[in-house]
């Protein structure tokens, strides 16, 4: 297929010199084995080395290049042309956060979310135990009940999808609640009490409307959405059984 | 200096995508729903004491009075959300209810379809009794 070009619409903003942003429409070689990131990089290299945007590994692993194709939140090392022409391709930053030039957002945010939800191994007080005394062993089946949690690659494709991150920005949000809920879930954690105080949270779980885009975007099949209706399920659990055994939920 | 451009969100973010469309029908459904447990809270409420015949009276003119074109067209509206609001519930339990037999989840189809067999065995026996 000689010649053949794709349309690409770019969302351009420069902080230094724009107040507002704009879309800006580049003419890129179509081929059938590019991604929407190769042809960033194509326009990059050949036409401006001006735009700005993120990307690392080019094999859906670093979680870096997320961005809005056609309004949906994707992988661009994941997102083929061939899959859009003929028609043209509006590319965007993630929606739902700041941008803080072109297609790169501002995602402090959400690495405070992440922080506040403990995303490590907490052991007990005095119950850890000294190196000499080897790994702390789980089961394959209980390394079933997170592993799918574990896979979550921080690309927050789920914040963009997210319709609560937007209107309620102190969500903590699918990644950061899923992640929690990978260490409650883990057989070697004891942390869970730790991190109920942010996960039970009217900011956390109980903002979540269950509109499940989250879960229907995500590339590594995390099912965030999941993630958050347990930990509701779970913490209903916990206040019913504080009702019925005050002594016991102690 | 850097400043962060934030996008507005438009007030009708929710017809955006299908999904976003959807689920505010699956939300919508539920003032359906509850408008028709307020009707049936109504009938119960206004139930008259006596005998068996005088409340299957009662009854008979409650549902004689539905029989308007705006009850009706209410009724079948109040329907399909119902129907709605099941289904798309329904479809959504797997991902709440986890059950594992050793390494192995249930699969979805068997949580959802156990939801489905007890709706049809529940609406069956109080089809049973009531008609």
């Amino acid at each position: 297929m000689p010649d053949e070009k794709v349309t690409l619409e770019v969302f351009r903003y420069h902080p230094e010199t724009d107040s507002e942003p704009s879309f800006q429409t580049y003419e890129v070689p179509f081929e059938t084995d590019w991604v929407v990131l190769d042809a960033l990089n194509w326009i990059k290299d050949n036409i401006d080395g001006t735009l700005t945007y993120r990307w690392s590994c080019r094999m859906g692993v670093c979680g870096s290049c997320g961005m809005a194709v056609n309004g949906t939140p994707k992988l661009t090392c994941a997102a083929f042309l061939r899959d859009y022409y003929p028609e043209p391709i509006r590319v965007e930053p993630l929606a739902n956060f700041p941008v803080e030039r072109d297609l790169v957002v501002v995602m402090d945010s959400f690495m405070e979310k992440l922080e506040s939800v403990k995303p490590y191994l907490i052991r007990n007080e005095g119950e850890e135990k000294p190196l000499s005394e080897g790994e702390y062993l789980q089961t394959p089946a209980e390394l079933a009940t997170y592993k799918q949690f574990s896979m979550c690659i921080n690309c927050m494709l789920c914040y963009a999808a997210c319709p609560v991150v937007g209107l309620e920005p102190e969500f903590v949000g699918p990644a950061a609640i899923a992640l929690g809920m990978r260490y409650n879930m883990d057989s070697r954690d004891q942390g869970r009490e730790q991190r109920q105080e942010v996960i039970a949270s009217h900011d956390a779980i109980w903002q979540c409307t269950f509109v499940g885009e989250c879960t229907t975007v995500c590339p590594k099949n995390v099912d965030p959405a999941g993630a958050i209706q347990q930990a509701k399920v779970a913490s209903t659990k916990d206040w019913y059984l504080s009702w019925i055994m005050p002594k016991a939920s102690k | 200096m850097s400043k962060p451009y934030v996008r507005p969100i438009p007030w009708t973010w929710w017809n955006q995508n299908t999904a976003y469309r959807m689920f505010m029908l699956r939300e919508l459904s539920s003032c359906f729903v509850a408008l028709f447990v307020l009707e049936m809270l109504c009938l119960v409420a206004s139930m008259p004491d006596g005998d068996t015949a005088a409340r299957a009276e009662h009854v008979k003119d409650f549902i004689a009075s539905m029989n308007s074109g705006p009850m009706i067209v209410f009724h079948v509206v109040a329907l399909a959300f119902a129907l709605l609001h099941s289904i798309t519930w329904f479809n959504l339990t797997p991902k709440v209810l986890v059950l594992r037999i050793g390494e192995d989840r249930l699969p979805d189809f068997v949580v959802a379809g156990g939801h489905y067999v007890l709706w049809f065995v529940v609406s069956a026996v109080i089809w049973w009794f009531v008609i």
